[in-house]
């Protein structure tokens, strides 16, 4: 446990009872802990990542009650009674989702660090309208970046999902 | 990294004014985060209790009330994109949330978390100077209404006062034959220059009646330009758009521009006499 996580003796702690992923988990934190930290370091799921730590990148994208936050700037106590959407939590029953199956089809990524992010918003976006425009994805997606710049790919790869998801309902 | 912090979660208004009353500087208000916890994360400001007023309910509306849209203060800016009351009376506000920073931050960041926590980059404060809103502050036994224009004092400073709670925003609703038109200019996340104007007509719609202009993003705090507004009020429309340069470089002037990463101060006052005759027209094809 690093220095960060260690317990002051008169600590407040808020018990957050929350869905992660399909499953009920209860865990203890403290005001100041970032779900960010919480997910990572205390839950062992890695796949959400801290890059630049500003809600500008979208690396930490996580999706709470379906919609995407920053989990670098958001308080691990705020997804009490909520359900939380890890991209660890997309795959059902050993299947990949459609959007995990068109990156790698359509090369939606290179080093692969925003991915995790790009695809969990992509599916808030998709599970809200599943039909966008090029313009309508880039505007709900601009505030997620990479660094690789591999942003043809990535939009190919998230209306290529898009079209199978329309095709599948 | 953050440092440790307690917990406040009151369930009133009034409680919520308690609190900063008996910690003062020591506590602060705590809504969507989205520029506190950044501020906290980089050390630049430290508090030893934040509240969280969330839990306060009824501060999460928008809805009509005697000819006013009021916008509780704890709505985000994702539900002011979705509000229908809104769509239906205030469509430029919609089209300004829609474009605050990205996805992430709309969904959590609130209206009164924005107007509180002062940051010069920021679009609100500007369009709301613009449309002639008030903003309602309360306090345990008060309550006391501030015009937009007076509540910005400098960068990341408000008039409230350190017990206050800012509750809600009321916006006119605008009459006939008017139109509202916010425009910024900037890269990155964050708005360099943002202009709001709002204008009626009179005559049969062939002179400008009553007209706001405010300007926001390149200087310190958001700023209604008066001597701007007296160029162009009172005019025909042809007149009126002759003298627009004349009003874009006293609003330029008035934005008290710095020169800063996002440009010099020339560039900026330049790109505020740009975009005000942009919003001008663009209100006026509203009419």
């Amino acid at each position: 446990m690093s220095k960060a996580m260690s317990r002051h003796q008169d600590a407040q702690t808020i018990p957050v009872s929350f869905t992660l992923n399909g499953r009920l988990q209860e865990i203890d934190v403290e005001p100041h802990e970032l779900l960010l930290d919480v997910v990572r370091e205390r839950l062992g799921l890695t796949g959400v990542k801290r890059s630049c730590d500003v809600e500008v990148c979208g690396a930490c994208t996580l999706l709470v009650d379906g919609r995407p936050v920053s989990a670098c700037t958001t308080l691990a106590f705020e997804v009490r009674g909520r359900s939380v959407l890890t991209i660890e939590g997309l795959a059902t029953n050993g299947k990949l989702h459609p959007l995990q199956d068109a990156f790698i089809e359509y090369g939606g990524f290179q080093c692969g660090f925003c991915t995790p992010g790009m695809i969990l918003a992509a599916k808030a976006l998709l599970d809200e309208n599943p039909n966008p425009t090029e313009e309508e994805l880039k505007h709900f997606m601009h505030g997620n970046i990479c660094r690789c710049t591999g942003y043809k790919k990535i939009i190919e790869s998230i209306m290529a999902a898009a079209k199978k998801m329309r095709g599948a309902s | 990294m953050l440092r440790r912090f307690r917990l406040e979660e009151p369930e009133s208004v009034r409680e919520v004014s308690e609190l900063l009353g008996r910690f003062g500087e020591s506590a602060k208000v705590y809504a969507g985060g989205t520029e506190l916890l950044l501020a906290m994360k980089e050390g630049l400001v430290q508090y030893e209790r934040l509240i969280n007023i969330k839990r306060v309910s009824g501060l999460d509306e928008v809805k009509l009330e005697n000819g006013a849209i009021k916008i509780g203060a704890l709505c985000t800016h994702h539900q002011l994109e979705l509000s229908p009351v809104l769509r239906q009376n205030l469509p430029a506000l919609v089209k300004l949330e829609e474009n605050v920073a990205n996805v992430r931050v709309r969904q959590v960041g609130t209206l009164g978390g924005n107007l509180c926590f002062a940051e010069p980059h920021a679009d609100p404060g500007t369009f709301l100077m613009a449309v002639g809103a008030t903003l309602i502050a309360e306090k345990s036994a008060s309550k006391r209404e501030i015009a937009a224009e007076r509540f910005f004092v400098d960068a990341y400073e408000t008039c409230l006062e350190a017990d206050e709670v800012l509750t809600g925003i009321k916006v006119p609703v605008p009459a006939p034959r008017s139109g509202v038109a916010y425009l910024k200019f900037g890269y990155l996340e964050r708005p360099s220059v943002g202009v709001a104007v709002a204008l009626t007509l009179n005559g049969g719609g062939k002179s400008v009646g009553d007209i706001k202009i405010a300007v926001g993003c390149a200087g310190p705090a958001p700023k209604r330009v008066e001597e701007a507004e007296a160029l162009l009020k009172g005019k025909s429309t042809d007149e009126a758009t002759q003298n627009l340069p004349k009003a874009g470089s006293v609003a330029g002037a008035a934005a008290q521009a710095i020169s800063d990463l996002h440009g010099s101060q020339e560039y900026k006052e330049h790109i505020v006499g740009v975009l005000l005759k942009r919003a001008f027209q663009s209100a006026l094809s509203q009419c």
